[in-house]
């Protein structure tokens, strides 16, 4: 076992958390999130051409007057994705900027993909996505709150959004993509974090029981440490796996892991950092789990 | 922990055969069972499309059917009424007697004005009084919903004919909420013509020519730019027609569609055609005029022809839309997503290498860090990706690329269970003298936390099960069934690959 001494760090931990969460706040406030058409609307097209570049691209749909008309390389030599900005419920603009691209530039054009997100649509996805994590975050913490006491339930939502809105505010600072799959990440990121969160926890409610002497920051280190190892290996495996998916898993798959992989940091980071220091802050002790003894089913 | 009795060990490996036998049958050709692991649109290309009706004038039309039996209504029964307006979707009148007027609207009893509709305890109408005794007929709510309902039901089946007359393979049709149809194509590479055809209500009418602006006839412009007035009087409407073929009219090679009429349709245009020889008639499709040929002699066999400089494809897809019938109102695509194929090979592709490789690298971790446990650890992972598929199988689930990034990140996240129980009987076996012993408290020790640390995400995944669409619930469902066969391998699979290890060697056991 190590033997590690994680609470005197708490408190810088607890600082460096609170300066990114607030950047984080900043950033998702004043610079905003940049909604894929999932979210906003829109039209998204993915082509393979091999003898043509961004700006002849961007060139042959300028006199379309689409609006905003954002063009990229996507992945390989060839592919480019461009993305096309809400235009109202049109049926037949698609086969117009496909008909547009295809008389224009000089070379055969794959279309691999084409996705058209209406208004209505893309704010239903934002709500239910909002919905989701806002519903996941408080179906945790009635978990918690059933297994553990309150004390546990508030150090966990606390940890869970931190993560959630320090990921989010990463993906604002570097303008990355949200749309369906981002909030698919979000929320494996909170049920992982949770996850994190728990064993430690359940660690912290033995030692409490079985050691009424120690402070519970003492506890707290303790249980930390007793949990380490496992911490580790199941990070470094499910990093194997999500590392394999972000270089190999194609161009479509990289924001998905990109955020789970961040979000393995944060939710490892805050379990120890942020869901422990918080029950310090609440003075948990034995008496604490005495209380509602009659409630834990062990 | 350790003790399994036999009949146990029994069950534990019957159900791990059973499902297993299941993951085997997306491998085989013939089957005995017919079920595999579909591929979700982004793997195996195709088109996803979801069509929204509005039925704002469908409501218009129909309250406007309304104006005549409530006039008829209070005249019937000596109630006078003023300055009766058509106001979109309401309708407003100025009546003498209100209280008359309601025990009459809202009667039970062989109301054909305002049906009372049983099943939502409600009745079809509505009205509310403004001022004096001016009042505001419309819609009750579940008058809206009636009619919504069954337009919506209506919409579904006619573009269930229209996609199986186009012949796209396996195309699934299903309604979505109160407003919504999804539709999708499987291998669709384009979907431009389905659009096209889901687009036009096809609405069909002939009608006859007039001479000038006269009464009861409005101006329509055909599709060469001839401005003509047609008389707003329908002759004969597309219901009547029992089929529509494309055809090339002999004379000039041009492509045409040759219809039949059914018995009643037949009858009223012999009747029209014969009344109106010499005249024109309007053949009108949404609105605008198709063509206006003259009529040269009564046709009463019940067979006519449309030409209208049609080429054939044009031809062909008129007399699709004519057989299929009109949609009661417009569809709207407000979410479309295609891929094609040659993407979808490229993600299973690189879908598969990932989680090989993925695999592999967890694999090796894990040998190295515990050796014989690991390759216990490694064994439970495998029967663990095999349930999964054999689960997804026998649900018929659809594979998306998100739900293979679902399976590589239960891989990831499976063997914690295991080294949550390892790391426990290490711990155990510093202050237990029997390693048996060790290994027995240290599952079961380790069992809530296992539990507690699973259900956690099995939350998550449940409540994107939920609210997830398309791809992003294929990854629920890989995670959410990744996490209930974790369980089990870890917790019985694994256990009693250790119990054997442990019980037949318990000598000399390092983990």
């Amino acid at each position: 076992m190590t033997n590690y001494n994680f609470s005197s760090k708490f408190k810088p931990a607890n600082i460096l958390s609170i300066i990114v969460f607030i950047l984080s706040v900043i950033f998702i406030a004043f610079k905003g999130l940049n909604y894929g058409i999932d979210f906003k609307g829109g039209t998204l097209i993915e082509i393979r051409s091999i003898n043509t570049d961004v700006s002849s691209i961007r060139n042959s749909l300028n006199d379309m007057n689409l609006g905003d008309v954002n063009v990229k390389k996507f992945g390989k030599e060839g592919d480019f994705l461009i993305k096309v900005e809400e235009q109202g419920d049109n049926n037949n603009l698609i086969p117009k900027i496909k008909q547009k691209l295809s008389d224009s530039l000089n070379s055969e054009i794959n279309f691999r993909r084409v996705e058209n997100v209406g208004p209505k649509v893309s704010a239903e996805l934002l709500q239910s996505g909002i919905i989701a994590i806002t519903l996941s975050l408080a179906a945790m913490l009635f978990y918690i709150w059933v297994r553990f006491e309150w004390q546990f339930s508030v150090g966990a939502i606390v940890a869970l959004f931190h993560d959630v809105v320090i990921t989010l505010g990463v993906f604002s600072l570097l303008s990355l993509e949200i749309n369906l799959s981002i909030i698919a990440a979000v929320l494996t990121i909170v049920g992982y974090s949770m996850n994190d969160t728990v064993v430690i926890y359940d660690r912290v409610r033995e030692n409490l029981g079985k050691y009424h002497k120690l402070e519970i920051a003492n506890i707290a280190n303790l249980s930390i440490n007793e949990t380490l190892a496992r911490t580790i290996i199941t990070s470094v495996t499910t990093l194997l796996a999500l590392f394999s998916i972000f270089i190999l898993g194609g161009e479509i798959l990289r924001g998905f892991s990109f955020a789970m992989i961040l979000g393995v940091f944060i939710g490892t980071y805050s379990s120890i950092f942020v869901a422990s220091p918080i029950l310090k802050f609440f003075k948990v002790s034995y008496k604490t789990l005495e209380k509602e003894e009659e409630k834990i089913v062990p | 922990m350790l003790n399994f009795s036999k009949i146990n060990v029994l069950i534990i490996y019957i159900i791990f055969l059973f499902i297993s036998f299941f993951s085997i049958l997306n491998f085989q050709e013939n089957k005995i069972i017919d079920k595999k692991v579909n591929l979700g649109l982004d793997l195996q290309g195709g088109s996803y499309l979801l069509l929204e009706i509005n039925s704002d004038n469908l409501v218009e039309e129909k309250i406007q059917s309304k104006v005549i039996p409530i006039k008829k209504l209070l005249k019937d029964n000596g109630l006078s009424y003023q300055n009766f307006k058509i106001n979109n979707q309401n309708l407003n009148l100025i009546i003498n007697d209100v209280e008359k007027f309601e025990l009459l609207f809202f009667s039970k009893k062989d109301n054909v004005v305002n049906p009372y509709l049983d099943n939502y305890r409600s009745f079809e109408l509505d009205y509310k009084k403004n001022n004096n005794n001016e009042i505001e007929i419309s819609f009750s709510k579940f008058g809206l919903l009636t009619i919504n309902n069954s337009a919506l039901k209506q919409s579904i089946e006619i573009v269930r004919r229209r996609i199986d007359d186009v012949g796209t393979k396996e195309p699934t049709i299903l309604q979505r909420g109160e407003k919504r149809i999804l539709v999708e194509l499987p291998g669709l590479k384009d979907p431009e013509r389905i659009k096209s055809l889901l687009g036009q209500t096809a609405k069909l009418n002939f009608r006859l020519v007039s001479e000038n602006d006269e009464f009861g006839s409005e101006e329509l412009i055909s599709e060469n730019g001839e401005k003509l007035f047609v008389s707003k009087r329908i002759v004969m409407s597309g219901e009547n027609l029992i089929d529509a073929q494309p055809s090339i009219q002999n004379q000039n090679n041009e492509p045409t569609v040759s219809f039949t009429l059914d018995r009643l349709g037949a009858q009223k245009f012999g009747r029209a055609t014969t009344d109106n020889v010499g005249k024109r008639l309007a053949i009108v499709l949404d609105g605008e005029i198709v063509s206006a040929p003259n009529i040269n002699e009564p046709i009463t066999s019940g067979n006519g022809m449309i030409s209208g400089n049609f080429t054939f494809q044009e031809a062909t897809d008129l007399a699709l839309l004519l057989r299929s019938g009109a949609l009661p109102t417009p569809l709207l695509v407000v979410e479309e997503r295609t891929v094609g194929p040659d993407l979808g090979e490229d993600s299973i592709k690189s879908g598969i290498t990932s989680l090989i490789i993925g695999f592999v690298l967890v694999i090796l971790f894990m040998f190295f860090k515990y050796r014989i446990f690991g390759l216990i650890a490694n064994t439970a992972l495998i029967a663990n990706l095999i349930m999964l598929v054999g689960i997804l199988t026998i649900l018929e689930a659809t594979l998306t690329l998100p739900g293979i990034a679902g399976i590589i990140l239960t891989v990831g996240m499976a063997v914690d269970a295991n080294v949550l129980i390892f790391e426990r009987i290490r711990e155990e076996l510093k202050t237990e003298k029997s390693i048996i012993h060790a290994f027995d408290s240290g599952y079961a020790r380790a069992k809530i936390t296992v539990l507690d640390a699973n259900i956690t995400t099995l939350i998550a995944a449940a409540i994107l099960f939920a609210f997830g669409s398309g791809p992003v619930k294929g990854f629920a469902i890989t995670l959410g069934i990744g996490i209930v066969t974790t369980l089990f391998t870890a917790y019985f699979l694994a256990r009693h690959l250790t119990s054997l290890v442990v019980l037949n060697n318990n000598k000399e056991i390092k983990i």
